[in-house]
């Protein structure tokens, strides 16, 4: 028999011309995270893309204005939910610049040292679960092993290995354990070994490579035109890093550098991510030298904090002290304020509006990946429809925070 | 901080600068509506100022608050905020505009999605969640909420506990059972292979 295709010419193959309308999500293996694109396909090449958000829209901010102001700590939880502590922290953060408050010099240390755990645990998940939707099962689960070593630290703190609601207004839910230093100091080398391990196994991997290289780029201006911030945007070059720039807690007595990008794209975006983990390592080690492992962990503001639960039980003042804030809330002045951290994905801010009472009257919160995912449909635009996956893995779209 | 930016602002729109403040150390301009889209202009354009990163925006609801003495009557129910920042300078700054009154009629503002690409879904989102219009917005759909959604949930005249299903609650005649009276996690519901199977283990 003769190959069927010997008279064929290339030419003469007519494809169909006509755009394919190709819907992609809400629930795509490939799309972590609940969000749909509905594509115009040529081929397979993106003529259009449309980005659509808001499947895991829980009306975040319309419930916040229903409880108490440390109610809304389990809500910041949810919000970024593989890093929560650094919601927790730049929420307390931001109540407390309403309130005119600093907390102890031991409170700031042990915050970064959560924070920076919680970044560690945030980027292992995003580079992970971009590598295995490009098919590298292995890293991910090293980094996942990775991740649980973070977790177990966490759980060991706070008590949950996810949704910790550990901070407060004017402090920490508890004190750190007696052995925290120590489970860090245990920890971090096997973490660093880990990341290094799946980081070799990817980084020589030349189909990887291939598959990252170039693809989803986007320039310096263009990115901050969109509202980038964080890794996404130092990866393009950008040295904006709200902890060097502007430093809350201890940042500015720590020593620790900014990774940049020089393309702005998925492998930059990987590199940065995979670099942080390594300053954050840095970071973790120079705070438990300098953490103190006496003195007060919230601050003496009865206004705010509640008090020992032996007064509680055994003196009328505490008694009524602890009611009050329960019952009624901490009152907050009256007022608004707008407070930013750096958060897993980029500038973590807050918005809050007071009336004074202990209810919030407006919060807001200001996602990262929000806009990070608004410049989605701009970095796959004439791509092709294979290159979504390792951009949008790369973005670090986080539901639960995009979508309120 | 950036004191400066304020006083540039003044300096540069007189009485379309309708107030400033710096509480807590963030500067803040109130902004006549009708003047929103040029502030952002000079704002994106001066080379001193350099506001290239958009980072937010957000709508705060008044219902209760009296008319402003503006001029044009308007009342400000809807206070869109905005949070920009510079890169490059390092400063930041708020502005706010007071729109709508207080059946949010007239709550209008220009779009600047044109100087911040970034805009576009935080407008989107103001529009969907408060309910301002903007002016020129190339595609001011919802984006948070479905399309068949009524009202804007962030106004605070929306009932924190409506819901709108789009695929009707079950009645008591579909379900032929009293819905009232069973409870969150009952004896008969769950998984096959959870609460109920074990019962039933435990009980051959």
């Amino acid at each position: 028999m003769e190959a069927l295709d010997l008279d064929l010419e290339e030419g003469e193959l007519e494809l169909p011309a006509e755009p394919m309308h190709l819907n992609m999500g809400p629930s795509h293996p490939a799309m972590h995270g609940t969000v749909r694109i509905v594509l115009e396909l040529s081929g397979e090449t993106i003529v259009k893309a449309d980005v659509q958000v808001g499947y895991l829209h829980r009306g975040f901010e319309k419930m916040c204005e229903r409880g108490t102001w440390t109610q809304v700590f389990p809500y910041v939880d949810r919000l970024n939910y593989v890093s929560p502590m650094l919601n927790n922290v730049g929420y307390a953060l931001a109540v407390e610049k309403l309130c005119g408050l600093s907390v102890p010099d031991r409170c700031q240390w042990y915050r970064m040292v959560l924070g920076e755990l919680a970044r560690i645990s945030d980027h292992l998940t995003c580079t992970g679960a971009m590598a295995m939707e490009l098919g590298a099962f292995t890293p991910f689960l090293w980094f996942l092993k990775a991740r649980e070593m973070v977790w177990d630290i966490l759980e060991e703190e706070t008590g949950a290995r996810l949704t910790h609601s550990f901070g407060r207004i004017g402090g920490m839910a508890n004190p750190p354990t007696a052995d925290f230093k120590g489970l860090c100091r245990a920890a971090l080398p096997k973490i660093l070994g880990l990341v290094e391990e799946g980081e070799k196994m990817l980084l020589k991997n030349r189909i990887f490579i291939d598959r990252l290289e170039n693809v989803g780029s986007i320039s310096g201006a263009e990115a901050t035109a969109f509202g980038w911030t964080g890794p996404c945007l130092r990866a393009t070059g950008v040295a904006y890093d709200i902890r060097k720039a502007h430093p809350y807690l201890k940042y500015d007595e720590v020593e620790f550098d900014v990774p940049v990008g020089t393309r702005g794209d998925t492998l930059d975006r990987f590199l940065v991510r995979l670099g942080e983990i390594r300053q954050a390592k840095r970071i973790i080690e120079q705070s438990i030298e300098r953490m103190p492992d006496e003195g007060p962990v919230n601050c003496d503001d009865p206004r705010v904090v509640l008090p020992d639960k032996m007064d509680v039980y055994t003196t009328i003042e505490a008694t009524i002290q602890h009611f009050k804030l329960i019952m009624e809330g901490a009152k907050v002045p009256k007022g608004e304020v707008y407070s930013y951290t750096e958060g897993g994905n980029g500038e973590l801010g807050y918005y809050l509006v007071s009336d004074g009472t202990g209810t919030p009257y407006r919060v807001r919160i200001r996602p990262p990946c929000f806009q990070i995912t608004g410049g989605l449909s701009r970095l796959i635009e004439g791509r092709m429809l294979a290159d979504i996956v390792p951009t949008f893995g790369s973005l670090n779209m986080i539901g639960g925070e995009c979508d309120h | 901080m950036s004191k400066f930016v304020l006083e540039k602002l003044r300096e540069r729109f007189g009485t379309a600068i309708l107030e400033t403040h710096s509480e807590f150390g963030d500067d803040t301009a109130i902004v006549e509506p009708s003047h929103w889209k040029s502030v952002c202009q000079f704002l994106r354009e001066d080379p001193t100022l350099d506001f290239d990163l958009p980072v937010d925006l957000c709508g705060v609801d008044y219902p209760s608050r009296p008319t402003l003495s503006a001029g044009s009557g308007v009342a400000g129910r809807m206070e869109v905020v905005m949070h920009l920042y510079s890169v490059s300078k390092q400063h930041r700054i708020r502005l706010k505009a007071r729109v709508g009154d207080e059946d949010m009629d007239g709550a209008e503002l220009d779009s600047v999605t044109s100087i911040w690409p970034g805009m576009n879904w935080l407008e989107r989102e103001v529009w969907d969640m408060s309910g301002v219009r903007f002016r020129g917005h190339p595609d001011l759909r919802r984006i948070l909420m479905y399309p068949e959604f009524e009202g804007h949930p962030l106004q605070r005249t929306y009932p924190a506990d409506k819901t709108q299903p789009l695929v009707a609650y079950r009645s008591e005649e579909e379900a032929g059972v009293p819905l009232h009276k069973i409870e969150p996690f009952g004896p008969e519901e769950g998984m096959p292979f959870g609460r109920l199977a074990v019962r039933r283990a435990e009980d051959n």
